[in-house]
């Protein structure tokens, strides 16, 4: 059993590589960009999940740590040159002047910085709860937006960075949307990730437990953020120009609605939606077009496509209330069992 | 010397106080009851113990048992007033829950391997990596968790979500639960609340056996008398946050003053 699973997983890492494959060689960029996207989302939808599903705090600042990450990453690689360009209002400071790195580095940069403004934003913060600590965090992904408009020097405020050099492409947004599942898996089987869930279901009785709240707090909220930071590098040198308007609360909303459609606390379930929402929230733009059915001429109405995609949410929350997957995964077991019924009697769906 | 003792201990939440003047020293091996009418301040001295709440006035000590290099054990003993829940839990002080408080929605191995999480010295990195010192302690952990539910026979319904359990199944989870931390001193909040006089009698049996088996020190709150009784062998009686007598099971039962806060005089 075990060898078939190995086999299964080696056949699937196969399979992947090969699909990614065939859509570098046959898709154009828009298409491209949109498989890009879904790799992000997917990063970004599992490191909200870490902090909002699997630890259950209540956590909006998403969209300030990838703020964070986009703007680090970006300040690391844009060439020396460029960032003369960009900064006509006021010189850039010093000691970013000269600085070109690699993207490799400076994706990891991007996630040490956003961890450590994580951490310093999740030392007071958590020690608040629920509703309490969703608008502390709200707040504070705001501010960090606030202060970028305003850190000419350091961010080239309102004008944003240009420029950028777009270093992603599929194998880095699904090579590291790959890691982080790999990251997630094991950390949520593990001792930790139990804690992490022992605190979401019962606060005191996890203390009672001998789980110290506040270290563990702090360590799923700073590596939620790390991911975040990560996932905003990103998307920062996949589409070339950055500015703060871009990371205002609704970014933060769209991946809390991946989370939400794809299962609180389901690693499976954020992979899937984060997928099915990127592709949909782009596949409904015909509906803010023009549409003849040859018979009727249906004049475009801009923001069609979010009404609709608003009522296909809907609809999807009133029959799965607990997301796609609930809490549940895909696990082989599962998947054997379905496809193969004799194979063995008993049902296991892990957790 | 006394294992746990709480020294005039003085729980008031503004004007009202819930406990006052709470005086109690367990011995090793005891199994100590704490009864009193609905409201008399049992559960309140409970979380004082356990770190919930900080007491307003007093002092909570813990005796620690500390090998030296040579490995000669001896005990000191500290002042815990200050601690947190979790410090206190890492001790080997465990508690349980009136209304029952599991981790919901995980299955019931989960609830005790989580309460073995506070052992652990791998750290996350490790755990996450799989690196061979961390598996070889959650092997130890799945181990010794799926012994414990043997000891209080759950191990059939392992794989079970824990919410699922019959209400007399979710005392005792919480029970094992509670033991997967190596407790020294074991807290039972009304262990036998909503049981009936069968299965009280079961758990009675079932606390002195684990009592014995992991060399604990019991202190319980209890409202079933036949319970309280039958196995406890001294006794403290709370009224209205004061603590109106204490001693053996036969004593209370003659105390008049105990009586009188139970029934009421005219």
């Amino acid at each position: 059993m075990k060898n078939t699973k190995r086999i299964l997983n080696i056949i699937s890492i196969i399979a992947l590589i090969g699909l990614l494959f065939i859509f570098e060689q046959t898709f154009d960029s828009y298409k491209m960009r949109i498989v890009n996207l879904c790799g992000i989302y997917v990063i970004l939808g599992l490191s909200l999940n870490l902090i909002n599903g699997f630890t259950g705090l209540f956590s909006l600042g998403h969209a300030g740590f990838m703020a964070v990450g986009a703007y680090t990453a970006g300040l690391l690689t844009l060439s020396p040159a460029m960032k003369q360009m960009n900064f006509f209002m006021k010189p850039i400071v010093p000691f970013l002047a000269e600085v070109e790195w690699s993207f490799l580095p400076a994706l990891i940069m991007a996630g040490l910085v956003t961890a450590l403004i994580g951490f310093l934003i999740g030392a007071p913060a958590l020690k608040l709860r629920d509703d309490y600590l969703a608008i502390a965090t709200l707040g504070f992904g705001e501010i960090i937006r606030v202060v970028f408009t305003n850190t000419q020097s350091l961010t080239n405020g309102a004008l944003g960075l240009k420029g950028l050099p777009t270093h992603t492409n599929i194998w880095w947004t699904w090579g590291i949307a790959f890691i982080t599942i790999l990251f997630m898996v094991f950390l949520i089987k593990g001792s930790y990730g139990k804690a992490f869930k022992a605190i979401r279901e019962d606060e005191i009785a996890a203390e009672a437990m001998g789980i110290s709240l506040f270290k563990h707090k702090v360590m799923a909220f700073t590596m939620g953020a790390f991911l975040a930071g990560v996932g905003g590098a990103l998307l920062g040198n996949l589409l070339g120009t950055i500015d703060p308007n871009m990371f205002r609360f609704t970014l933060t909303f769209n991946i809390l609605l991946i989370v939400v459609l794809g299962g609180i606390g389901s690693i499976t379930g954020t992979v899937i939606s984060a997928v099915v929402v990127t592709v949909a929230m782009e596949y409904l733009r015909v509906l803010d077009e023009a549409i003849n059915l040859g018979f009727i001429r249906i004049e475009g109405i801009p923001g069609m496509r979010m009404v609709v995609f608003s009522l296909l949410l809907m609809i999807v929350i009133l029959f799965y209330q607990n997301g796609l997957m609930g809490s549940n995964e895909f696990t082989w077991d599962w998947f054997l069992e379905k496809k193969f019924l004799k194979k063995s009697g008993k049902k296991e769906v892990k957790q | 010397m006394s294992i746990l003792r709480a020294d005039n201990i003085t729980m008031k939440f503004g004007g009202l106080v819930a406990v006052s003047n709470f005086q109690m020293a367990l011995q090793e091996g005891e199994i100590v009851g704490l009864i009193g009418p609905n409201g008399a301040g049992k559960t309140t001295a409970f979380n004082m113990i356990t770190g919930v709440y900080t007491p307003t006035e007093g002092q909570i000590y813990f005796t620690e048992e500390i090998k030296d290099s040579q490995g000669n054990p001896s005990s000191h003993e500290i002042n815990i007033t200050q601690y947190r829940p979790d410090q206190i839990t890492k001790l080997g002080v465990a508690r349980t829950f009136q209304n029952i408080r599991l981790f919901k929605e995980l299955s019931v191995l989960d609830n005790v391997i989580i309460a073995n999480h506070l052992r652990i010295k791998s750290d996350v990195i490790s755990s996450i990596l799989r690196l061979p010192n961390y598996t070889r302690e959650e092997k130890a952990m799945i181990e010794k968790s799926i012994h414990l539910l043997e000891e209080v026979g759950l191990e059939g319904v392992m794989h079970e979500k824990s919410s699922s359990l019959p209400y007399g199944k979710q005392r005792r989870l919480e029970i094992a639960r509670a033991l997967a931390t190596n407790p020294k001193v074991l807290l039972l909040d009304e262990p036998a609340a909503g049981m009936n006089p069968k299965e009280s009698l079961e758990l009675m049996d079932f606390v002195g056996e684990i009592r014995d088996r992991f060399k604990l020190t019991i202190f319980m709150i209890e409202h079933h008398m036949q319970v309280v009784m039958g196995i406890c062998e001294r006794i403290f009686v709370l009224d209205h946050g004061v603590t109106i007598a204490q001693g053996t099971p036969s004593e209370i039962q003659n105390n008049e003053k105990v009586i009188e806060a139970y029934l009421g005089v005219d």
